[in-house]
């Protein structure tokens, strides 16, 4: 698992107050973790803190799972 | 619609398009509706539940201490009445009953109502209600100022960080009906949905509203009561800076709070919620529900007079009394104890003297009494949380003390403020007054059934 997973992760289990053996890579925020709207805005804004990173609000809607969140965490990170 | 269908008195209630519709109108009759107290719930600095509380309360036990929320060193005001933390042995679990998700999201004024509603559910036994219930079963919990320590901290993230960094969760996380709405969400109730927001009589008008709304044929149960969470940096420099504070007692902070002794010098703030299952008598009766006593009065007034100063001749809070005596159909002699608004600052000898007017000679068989030298101000909390007391003292025929009352100030002689030490005694039916800022005035009369 790489450190963004792992952050990624962390993250989401703070947040959502989930157990983290649900926090699996293809988990939908919504569907599978009792995400609403917003809370995915907090968990991108918690991203954003996390790894420097900015995620504007039409890449946001696309982050479904938490793999999509890794995903374009690596691909942007400086 | 069934207006004239056949039964007492013909306008039955109850009756139109469809009784799983919950529709009421207001028909002559609802004024005999009658309202009783069938399930209780509290969160206070003496403790996260009722017996809890009120054995500590009895037992002359103070809430107040150093503040430790936050690094206080550099307030006039360093000692309030926190609710404690949960390893306290009477500490707050805040994840008993509400969700982790919710207590990140919201301040802690709602979290404290929160629990102290689902306290009272559950003593009422109403968890569990048919859909038909739910939707004749509304929530008035209120709060005096709301989510101060929220605002607070977003507006330094705002200034810090920028707009963009400011949490989605800021508004519906700080609002004050957001007691009631997380409330009806997390129990399905689809009654009124309502808040009060009249500082530190928030509580008591709570109760008082909701017991109209029972008697208006609106509900056939209400959750009514009050919470406030503002032990916070902004919030003490506040109240601090308005003189409303103790501010020279910083190094005795169990006696700070001392209504009507000579050396009373503010009040001190106090935290947590109160909560009550309001019932229609007949509904209440019908599925055997525990009854600890009846709402039969219920006065409101206004001072017109200032912002934070009560009236000095207290005009309001004795109008508030005599519509409340009024509304019970109680005489003065009728009442055996008063939860005394009695904040521990100037005002308190304006209200004895409110009291000693409309109770007359009468007064001289009462007791009367200031739990805030317990528990601190509660604020919006205070009026929800003191006629739980009141409630607490007709089942038990004990009333609970005034602390700190070593030198009584003039104008008490003759009144039994129940100094030091809880009493024993009769306890019919006990009225509680709630004053607040903006000169907003309210009294509660409860009585045993």
């Amino acid at each position: 698992m790489s450190d963004t997973a792992d952050r990624v992760k962390k993250i989401v289990v703070e947040h959502l107050g989930v157990e983290a053996e649900k926090v699996t890579e293809d988990a939908s925020f919504i569907d599978d973790l009792g995400a609403d709207s917003l809370d995915i805005v907090e968990l991108v804004m918690a991203f954003e803190e996390e790894f420097g990173v900015e995620i504007p609000d039409d890449a946001a809607e696309k982050i479904a799972t938490v793999s999509d969140a890794i995903k374009y965490i690596d691909e942007n990170k400086g | 619609m069934a207006l004239d269908a056949p039964g007492r008195g013909g306008l039955r209630q109850a009756q139109p398009f469809s009784k799983g519709l919950g529709l009421f109108a207001y028909y002559p009759e609802n004024a005999m509706r009658r309202v009783v107290v069938t399930g209780l719930g509290l969160v206070t600095p003496l403790g996260a539940d009722v017996e809890t509380v009120w054995a500590n309360l009895i037992a002359g036990k103070s809430g107040a201490g150093p503040i430790t929320r936050f690094d206080a060193s550099n307030q006039k005001c360093q000692i309030a009445c926190e609710v404690k933390p949960a390893d306290h042995p009477y500490g707050f679990d805040a994840g008993k009953r509400v969700d982790h998700k919710i207590q990140r999201q919201v301040d802690p004024f709602i979290v404290y109502g929160i629990d102290a509603a689902g306290q009272a559910l559950e003593d009422a036994g109403l968890v569990d209600m048919d859909d038909d219930l739910k939707m004749r079963t509304g929530c008035s919990i209120g709060s005096g100022i709301g989510g101060l320590p929220g605002i607070e901290s977003e507006s330094i993230v705002l200034h810090e960080k920028g707009p963009g960094r400011v949490s989605p969760h800021f508004v519906h996380g700080r609002l004050i009906n957001l007691i009631s709405g997380q409330v009806s969400i997390k129990y399905g109730l689809m009654g009124p949905n309502h808040a009060v927001v009249t500082a530190c009589s928030t509580g008591a008008h709570s109760i008082g509203d909701a017991a109209r709304m029972i008697k208006d044929g609106d509900a056939d149960v209400m959750l009514a009561g009050g919470a406030e969470g503002t032990i916070n940096p902004l919030g003490v420099a506040g109240f601090a800076q308005a003189r409303a504070l103790n501010c020279s007692f910083n190094d005795r902070p169990e006696q700070a709070s001392r209504p009507y002794d000579k050396d009373r010098d503010g009040f001190v703030m106090g935290e947590g919620a109160g909560v009550v299952v309001l019932e229609e008598y007949e509904h209440a009766k019908a599925r055997g529900a525990k009854i600890y006593a009846e709402v039969v009065g219920y006065g409101l007034s206004g001072d017109a007079y200032h912002v934070t100063a009560p009236h000095p001749e207290g005009k309001g809070a004795e109008l508030a009394m005599r519509m409340a005596l009024r509304k019970a159909g109680l005489a003065p002699g009728d009442i055996d104890y008063v939860n005394a608004h009695g904040t521990s600052t100037m005002a308190d000898t304006i209200e004895l003297a409110a009291v000693k007017r409309v109770l007359g000679d009468d007064l001289s068989g009462a007791s009367m009494s200031s739990t805030k030298s317990a528990i601190g101000h509660l604020l919006g909390g205070a009026g929800a949380v003191e006629t739980i007391f009141c409630i607490l003292a007709i089942r038990d025929q004990i009333v609970p003390p005034t602390l700190n009352l070593e030198n009584p100030d003039e104008g008490t002689e003759g009144v039994d403020l129940v100094p030091l030490v809880a009493k024993k005694r009769t306890v019919r039916a006990a009225l509680n007054n709630s004053f607040g800022f903006g000169g907003t005035n309210a009294s509660v009369i409860v009585k045993a059934i």
